[in-house]
């Protein structure tokens, strides 16, 4: 198996989308460095920019990575080799490329401007959000015989998670302002990796604001160790769930 | 600790060691060391004249409800300490001409009824209370119906409680002159607090990590605050009910809470905030009924809110401020603006300066849609950064509809301003 | 060797495999044919465990295949389309498959290999090869480790007439020494030769299976396309009565 993940794993690193992407990264995280004459506001673009184009590359990405070599499952399926292991090996190359276009793209130009600690943070969140949504469209595409029509459902996904979610959150909060809804706000917070990562970033970056907030169970999440303990925890499951799924589908699947 | 000299101050500083050298001169000198014997230091004062220094020697002395009302001066060589043991006030000053210097004192009384403090002076002036440290006390420098007074390079140290049990570090109530330089407080209810107090300069103290307030100030007027830092009270400061003061180059950092902010200001008049520094605080500066204020050259960095604004503020002005990587730069509760704002830089301007001048073409709206949904409800809070923030925002700023129209800054420096 | 019993697949509403049961043993050259359709493919990815049967067994070498991927050791494939990650080298693919089968270098057939000079383009990314040329190495691959089973789904498509003799032989040389191998074609006149058995399959219904010669005498016919033929139209008159 490592030997499968490091072929496929090689062969993604170096496919078109995936270059671009890390040149993309790489470009405008530069370029925001040297506009911006302090960094704290080009580092809060580049966070921005990364929490948009991580989850809809990866997502993306997978599901096209994942037709595209359907032929090539089909070929080692015919091999004495488990499904389990063909599917971990998919992921786990593309959770390692994409890793690695990520560290290329974002992290190199946080080390050539040493962002510290804020540019370890940032990686640590975008990261695991990437390998969550590699899992989420995996648990999709397995399903979805369909070129066309797995792609085009992941895509809205994304939209989905990014930003018709949060729509349905606050659309919520406006309506029962008059309840106390944080129990309910952080369990649905909980139930959206996108929005995890971004609370993950917001406890960092503003926790300044995050600490006005009234709520005790706000404050008992923001001001502590729990807070970073649970968005972890959280988006952990969100890379294993959909994972569990994926391989679940895929073991019954007719290929 | 590390005491930082403020050249400002230290002529005169200085020459009252002059002023000492010569009247111990002339006067008499008395010596005390802790022996067996237990009221040492009140039998020196009993013998003492004016304008005699008593020298206590290091050593622990258990002693309180020590009186002073003579002119002389207590000198701690060696840092002796004075033990209250629990018992009501351990020192009171009540005179004029009076010197306390070089002296630890611990352990005053506890009362939730009357200010009992490890230092107390009342009815007082000219009293100079100098690098003492008082720990553990309820009060530590309590002082009330006095003029005069410098209390400089202390340390003080509470042990926090609930807020309603502890006293606050340099308390002044009724006083005129009072220079408050250089000193250390932590632990405390309210870091320093001032009632009544004019005429007085708080200046290079440092108050960290009060229960309420680093600095409480109420019905204070022609004061200055200069050079201080306050840091991680759990509310921050608090200027209230007063007027023509002053408050330059401090530093506000990390005081986090629902209500904590970097400085509280309620009904304060004709004064004037310049060059300070705001530091991940949850509110920069909560303005509220405020009036002919000028906020100078300050710069809020990665704060929550940098500054709230109530609508009953009027004829303040905002210029040349700095604000970068806040949260929220404003945040308003009401439509009407009476306030200016210009030349300030702000890091969310996103404008452009076709004349090269350095000043932003198109205004600057610093209040977003989202500080106004945030305030509303709150736990609206959690979508902070979300790409439909982001659109929503963006749609505010080309067609406002819900942030107040006159709020803006009309000439948005394109960069930071030097302070 | 392979034993199948009452194996129906169906997809939805559609009935791919309908009650199949045959049984093939070791020296067959077995050419399953039908009309697109038929059922051929999904029979083959049955075998290979591609496609979960709706019911029935598939036995190979005595044992039900179920969730064991062992048995596929014995078992050399070769699908109709052979694609391949597009920046794999051909190396490399060789390099990944012997890593997986785990077999000694020794005992390894590397005829094909050799006979389609696939050393000459070793280096080259699999994306930028010629069908032909992914053909071939797809050959090369099912015949590599030496396996008893040989399924070829539509081997000779996309070769050049060289390397498609060259692969006849081959088949028919391993066949020789005691393999089984299955094989799906559309041009009947290509296996003629090399045939023992046929397999007839038309709508998910396995019409005729057994050797060439039952079929040469039952149909009056020498050429499989022709024997084929009579096949097809006997079946169409059963449809008519």
């Amino acid at each position: 198996m490592p030997k499968l993940i490091l072929y496929i794993f090689r062969d993604i690193l170096r496919n078109k989308i995936v270059i671009a992407l890390s040149i993309f990264l790489f470009a405008v995280s530069f370029v925001l460095f040297n506009l911006e004459e302090n960094s704290s506001k080009a580092m809060l673009s580049i966070l921005n920019m990364a929490l948009i184009i991580t989850p809809l590359i990866s997502m993306i990405f997978a599901a096209i990575h994942y037709y595209n070599s359907y032929e090539f499952i089909e070929l080692m399926l015919a091999q004495p080799i488990s499904r389990k292991k063909i599917l971990s090996s998919e992921f786990f190359a593309l959770g390692l490329a994409l890793s690695v276009a990520l560290l290329a793209g974002l992290g190199l130009p946080l080390i050539i401007y040493q962002s510290g600690i804020d540019g370890i943070w940032l990686l640590t969140t975008t990261i695991p959000l990437a390998w969550s949504c590699i899992a989420i469209a995996f648990a999709i595409t397995v399903n979805i015989r369909d070129k066309a029509k797995g792609i085009g459902t992941v895509l809205l996904l994304w939209f989905y998670l990014s930003l018709i979610y949060d729509g349905l959150i606050l659309f919520t909060m406006f309506s029962l302002s008059d309840y106390p809804l944080e129990k309910i706000t952080l369990g649905l917070i909980a139930l959206n990796p996108i929005d995890l990562a971004r609370v993950s970033i917001m406890l960092k970056m503003d926790v300044s604001a995050l600490m006005g907030y009234t709520g005790a169970l706000y404050k008992h999440f923001f001001g502590s160790v729990y807070g970073f303990a649970f968005t972890f925890g959280i988006l952990l499951l969100w890379i294993i769930v959909p994972l569990f799924i994926a391989h679940h589908s895929f073991q019954k699947k007719d290929i | 600790m590390k005491w930082s000299s403020n050249p400002k101050y230290s002529l005169p500083y200085i020459l009252f060691f002059c002023t000492l050298f010569k009247t111990s001169a002339f006067a008499g000198r008395i010596d005390v060391y802790p022996l067996n014997k237990n009221l040492e230091i009140k039998e020196a004062i009993a013998k003492a004249i004016n304008g005699d220094s008593i020298f206590i020697h290091s050593g622990l002395y258990r002693e309180n409800n020590i009186l002073i009302t003579k002119s002389i001066h207590l000198i701690g060589v060696g840092n002796p300490v004075i033990d209250g043991e629990h018992n009501n006030v351990t020192i009171t000053i009540s005179g004029r001409n009076i010197t306390l210097s070089g002296i630890t004192i611990q352990n005053s009384g506890h009362s939730a009824m009357n200010d009992i403090a490890g230092i107390r002076c009342i009815d007082a002036s000219d009293i100079h209370i100098i690098q003492n440290k008082v720990l553990n006390c309820h009060f530590g420098i309590h002082v009330s119906n006095s003029e005069d007074i410098l209390i400089q390079n202390n340390e003080v140290v509470g042990t926090p409680g609930a807020e309603q049990n502890t006293g606050n570090g340099i308390h002044l109530w009724k006083c005129n002159r009072a220079k408050i330089f250089s000193n250390y407080i932590t632990g405390h209810r309210d870091g320093i607090y001032f009632e009544f107090v004019t005429h007085s300069i708080i200046q290079d103290n440092k108050s960290y990590t009060n229960i309420r307030y680093g600095l409480h100030f109420m019905f204070s007027h022609n004061d200055q605050y200069l050079c201080n830092e306050f840091r991680e009270n759990g509310a921050g400061v608090a200027v209230m009910y007063s007027k023509n003061v002053t408050m330059e180059e401090n530093l506000f950092y990390k005081n986090w809470g629902a209500s904590a902010y970097g400085i509280l200001l309620k009904d304060i008049t004709d004064s004037k905030i310049e060059k300070n520094h705001f530091f991940e605080n949850t509110v920069g500066i909560h303005f509220e009924g405020t009036s002919r204020l000028k906020i100078l050259r300050n710069e809020f960095i990665s704060n929550g809110w940098a500054m709230k604004v109530q609508a009953s503020c009027s004829e303040n002005h905002f210029n040349n401020n700095n604000f970068l990587a806040n949260s929220f730069d404003v945040a308003t509760n009401g439509s009407l603006v009476l306030n200016t704002f210009t030349n300030n830089y702000w890091d969310k301007y996103e404008g452009y300066d076709l004349n090269k001048d350095g000043i932003g073409d198109i205004p600057y709206y610093p209040v977003s849609l989202y500080s106004i949904i945030v305030e509303q409800f709150p736990g609206t809070m959690i979508l902070l950064r979300s790409i439909l923030i982001n659109f929503l925002d963006k749609a505010e700023k080309a067609i406002p509809s819900l942030t107040p129209e006159n709020l803006k800054d009309f000439q948005p420096r394109i960069n930071k301003n030097t302070l | 060797m392979i034993k199948i019993a009452e194996l129906s697949k169906s997809f939805g509403k559609l009935n791919a495999l309908k009650n199949i049961s045959m049984e093939l043993l070791g020296g067959q050259l077995t050419a399953l044919i039908g009309p697109n359709g038929s059922g051929k493919t999904t029979l083959i990815k049955s075998i290979l465990s591609l496609v979960k049967p709706t019911s029935g067994r598939i036995e190979i070498q005595g044992k039900n295949i179920g969730n064991d991927d062992n048995y596929r050791t014995s078992i050399g494939y070769m699908p109709q389309i052979g694609r391949f990650p597009d920046h794999i080298k051909v190396y490399q693919i060789f390099d990944l498959l012997k890593n997986i089968r785990k077999i000694p270098d020794h005992m390894l057939d590397e005829d094909l290999y050799l006979e389609f000079n696939i050393n000459s383009f070793r280096d080259k990314a699999m994306g930028t090869l010629s069908g032909g040329m992914r053909q071939k190495v797809n050959a090369a691959i099912a015949f590599l480790f030496n396996p008893r089973i040989l399924i070829l789904d539509e081997p000779t498509s996309g070769l050049d007439p060289i390397s498609s003799e060259i692969l006849k032989n081959k088949i028919s040389t391993e066949n020789k020494k005691g393999k089984l191998v299955i094989l799906s074609s559309h041009i009947l006149s290509d296996i003629d030769e090399i045939t023992t058995h046929v397999a007839y399959m038309q709508e998910g219904n396995l019409i005729f299976n057994g050797s060439f010669e039952d079929l040469q005498l039952k149909s009056n016919e020498i050429k499989l396309g022709k024997a084929i033929a009579y096949l097809m139209r006997s079946q169409q008159s059963n449809i008519t009565q």
